[in-house]
């Protein structure tokens, strides 16, 4: 069954680091729907968050491969029932001073910032599941999006759980 | 260079250049590592293939920066898809200098990412000695594969502080469960015809005396893939001949007769199984495997074992019964029987005759490399390959213009008789590195099975593309024989059938390398054949009747 898949992985902080582990998607056909990296608590370590569509098999290939590469360290599939999924997003819209105050409106439905205003548009600023950021861009569309910038999900198991742990 | 003394590197290929000068100067303090200069990187990186290929050891490979590490990509590439340990060493220009184009500048770390195990860039003298460690463990360990470090030249120029440090032990790997080794053994001794398919990993492993008595206690049928050949002898009468597109029938009748495959360290290439999903599918697959990757990836396994495959034999064989039943061996005898390679290749009767010919005077322990084509899928069906790392080809990549550079390698680590058979079309993308071979004395055969065309293209030109010989007629002018004494080696035509024995004699008489030139006709095909994509079960065994 296609399906969503999230993966955290672990890595060494080395040139090249990147380009190695997109490179395997690439390389073998797997779809790469998001990704983000950034350090970790070490910097010696960063933290990759994948997000990847595909069946039970491609997965097990992708771990499995992921785990030949000598720069990983870790991999952990991470369930959407016990993780949390963020992603951030910034959206600048088309909001002329008729159609303002609706747009604040559903910010505060979504609970979202506005971080930047002026008197053609504004910038929004989600940080929540790509579910809910989709909800609302998708609302957001009919005021008109000029642009939009999305980091990709990042996420972290629930509990008192870590990659860090064997 | 220390470090590479650490690891017990006694031999490197390589040529020199901009950057690595600084390392060629502290090679000239060290007399006991034997440095091989070739005439092109292409064939060091073949060379240090080869030399891994029939000692074992990894090979070792420097060149420089730009074009130097680019003519590598090849040779890396083959050591990747074959599993062959080996470490290459490039530079690179200045650190102030890369990422500005500079002369001779390449990210060869880049490039090499799809092709290596692993690659690194150095960019601090005091990690060098780990990165070169690190190099030798990785190439080594788990499934082996090629490394590559990039080296600035600055980086090469400093001098850092040098610990000795003993080598890591190069691990196995094994992430098998006692629950893994029984189930299997549960699956052998349930099974009333069980055939073995042994690929590379046997090799790698040095696990051929484990197959072996695996064998004779399953009294079970063995084939093996391209890169298996020497795992198990071809003169065993167990042995069905080599599985795949240009496998034996007897091979294709057990894989889709078997009840349980045994797959010992071979990855279900698509020459193997050719359709996949028709591959052996009425029976239970049992795959072992060092690359836990390999396990489901082409082949789904019913049983997996991951892990070395000396270790998971050691660990089946106790618990294997003694089968006493001949009825499967009888039918297989009786399928050997009834399709021999020769009815089915009677075409290639006079490749045949040639390649047994010149086995027949071979010295004994003779180490046999391949170029790509037909004469190779000749050399793998007609050779009697008993020991392993006795047979050297390129398996996966199919790389034109391996077999003599990895001669050469394997002459150098095994100081034994070396054979390169090879087609006219091999040979003419090679053949300066007859000079390195001639400077090292080296006892380099080539045998040129010459037809004057691209046989293996010809052939599925006349197959599957109504015979429009396309750019595949070759007819090269080149005077052999001159060829060979212009290079400082020894030539021999072979033009009348009865002389074969004779010309070999003489041969293998020369000290040094020869070239044993044979015509052969732009007819004969490598038969049988499973085309490709279809089920074994579609095998062509002769095309003229």
């Amino acid at each position: 069954m296609i399906r969503r898949y999230v993966l955290s992985i672990l890595v060494k902080n080395t040139s090249g680091v990147l380009s190695k582990v997109t490179g395997l998607f690439s390389r073998r056909g797997y779809n790469i729907r998001s990704l983000s990296v950034g350090e970790t608590h070490d910097p010696k370590i960063s933290r990759i968050t994948i997000e990847l569509i595909g069946d039970e098999a491609i997965l097990e290939q992708i771990q499995k491969q992921l785990a030949k590469l000598v720069d990983v360290v870790k991999i952990t599939g991470l369930r959407s029932k016990s993780s949390v999924y963020k992603e951030l997003v910034l959206v600048k819209v088309k909001s002329s001073a008729k159609k303002r105050a609706s747009i604040i409106e559903l910010c505060d439905i979504f609970r979202t910032k506005i971080v930047d205003i002026c008197a053609e548009t504004m910038i929004i600023e989600m940080a929540g599941s790509p579910e809910k950021n989709d909800a609302l861009l998708k609302l957001l569309d009919e005021y008109g999006i000029i642009e939009l910038s999305r980091t990709g999900i990042t996420a972290l198991q629930r509990g008192a759980v870590s990659i860090h742990e064997d | 260079m220390e470090c590479l003394k650490e690891q017990d590197v006694d031999t490197v290929f390589g040529f020199p250049g901009g950057t690595v000068i600084a390392l060629y100067n502290a090679l000239y303090d060290y007399p006991e590592i034997n440095h091989i200069l070739t005439c092109h990187e292409q064939h060091a990186a073949h060379a240090a293939d080869g030399y891994a290929r029939a000692t074992g050891k990894p090979g070792v490979v420097f060149a420089t920066s730009g074009p130097g590490a680019t003519n590598l990509v090849t040779g890396i590439a083959t050591a990747y898809m074959d599993s062959i340990p080996m470490v290459a060493i490039t530079g690179n220009v200045e650190k102030k200098n890369l990422g500005k184009d500079s002369f001779q500048e390449i990210d060869i770390t880049g490039v090499t990412i799809p092709i290596t195990k692993h690659n690194v860039i150095v960019k601090e003298i005091s990690e060098l000695a780990d990165a070169i460690r690190e190099a030798f463990y990785v190439a080594q360990s788990g499934r082996p594969g090629p490394v590559l470090v990039d080296v600035p030249k600055d980086i090469t120029i400093m001098e850092g502080e040098y610990e000795p440090e003993k080598p890591r032990e190069i691990a196995h790997q094994n992430a098998f469960e006692k629950e893994d080794i029984a189930e299997a053994i549960r699956a052998i001794n349930a099974s009333e015809k069980p055939f073995i398919l042994a690929g590379g990993g046997v090799i790698a492993a040095g696990a051929e005396k484990e197959l072996h008595e695996l064998a004779k206690k399953l009294n079970a049928p063995v084939t093996m893939t391209l890169m298996g050949l020497g795992a198990f002898p071809a003169g065993d009468e167990q042995y069905t001949g080599m599985i795949g597109m240009h496998g034996t029938k007897t091979s294709a009748m057990c894989a889709s007769h078997c009840d349980l495959l045994i797959t010992i360290g071979a990855r279900f290439s698509e020459r193997v199984t050719s359709d996949r999903a028709k591959f052996a599918k009425q029976a239970n697959i049992l795959h072992i495997d060092v690359d836990p990757a390999e396990i489901n990836k082409n082949i789904n396994a019913d049983y997996e074992i991951m892990g070395n495959a000396k270790d998971v034999l050691k660990a089946l064989l106790p618990g294997v019964e003694k089968k006493e039943d001949t009825a499967w061996m009888e039918q297989v005898r009786h399928w050997k029987r009834s399709y021999p390679l020769d009815r089915a290749t009677r075409n290639a009767r006079f490749p045949k005759k040639v390649l047994q010919a010149m086995q027949d005077e071979a010295p004994e322990g003779t180490v046999f490399t391949t170029e790509v084509g037909q004469h190779q899928m000749w050399s793998a069906q007609f050779l009697r390959i008993d020991q392993p790392r006795q047979f050297i080809s390129s398996g996966g990549l199919g790389t034109m213009g391996f077999g003599l550079g990895a001669a050469i390698g394997a002459a150098v680590g095994t100081g034994r008789q070396v054979v390169n058979i090879a087609g006219d079309g091999s040979f003419h993308m090679n053949l300066q590195e007859i000079v390195t071979a001639v400077k090292h004395r080296l006892p380099v055969m080539i045998l040129v099975l010459n037809n004057n065309v691209l046989g293996m293209v010809r052939q599925w030109q006349k197959l599957f593309f109504e015979q429009r010989y396309s750019q595949t007629t070759l007819n090269n002018p080149t005077d052999y024989v001159k060829l060979a004494e212009a290079f400082g080696a020894y030539g021999i035509d072979i033009s009348n059938e009865r002389d074969l024995h004779a010309a070999f004699k003489k041969a293998f008489a020369h000290k040094g390398p020869v070239i044993v030139k044979c015509d052969i006709h732009e007819d004969e095909n490598v038969l049988p054949m499973v085309p490709g994509g279809k089920p074994l079960d579609d095998i062509i065994l002769d095309l003229e009747k």
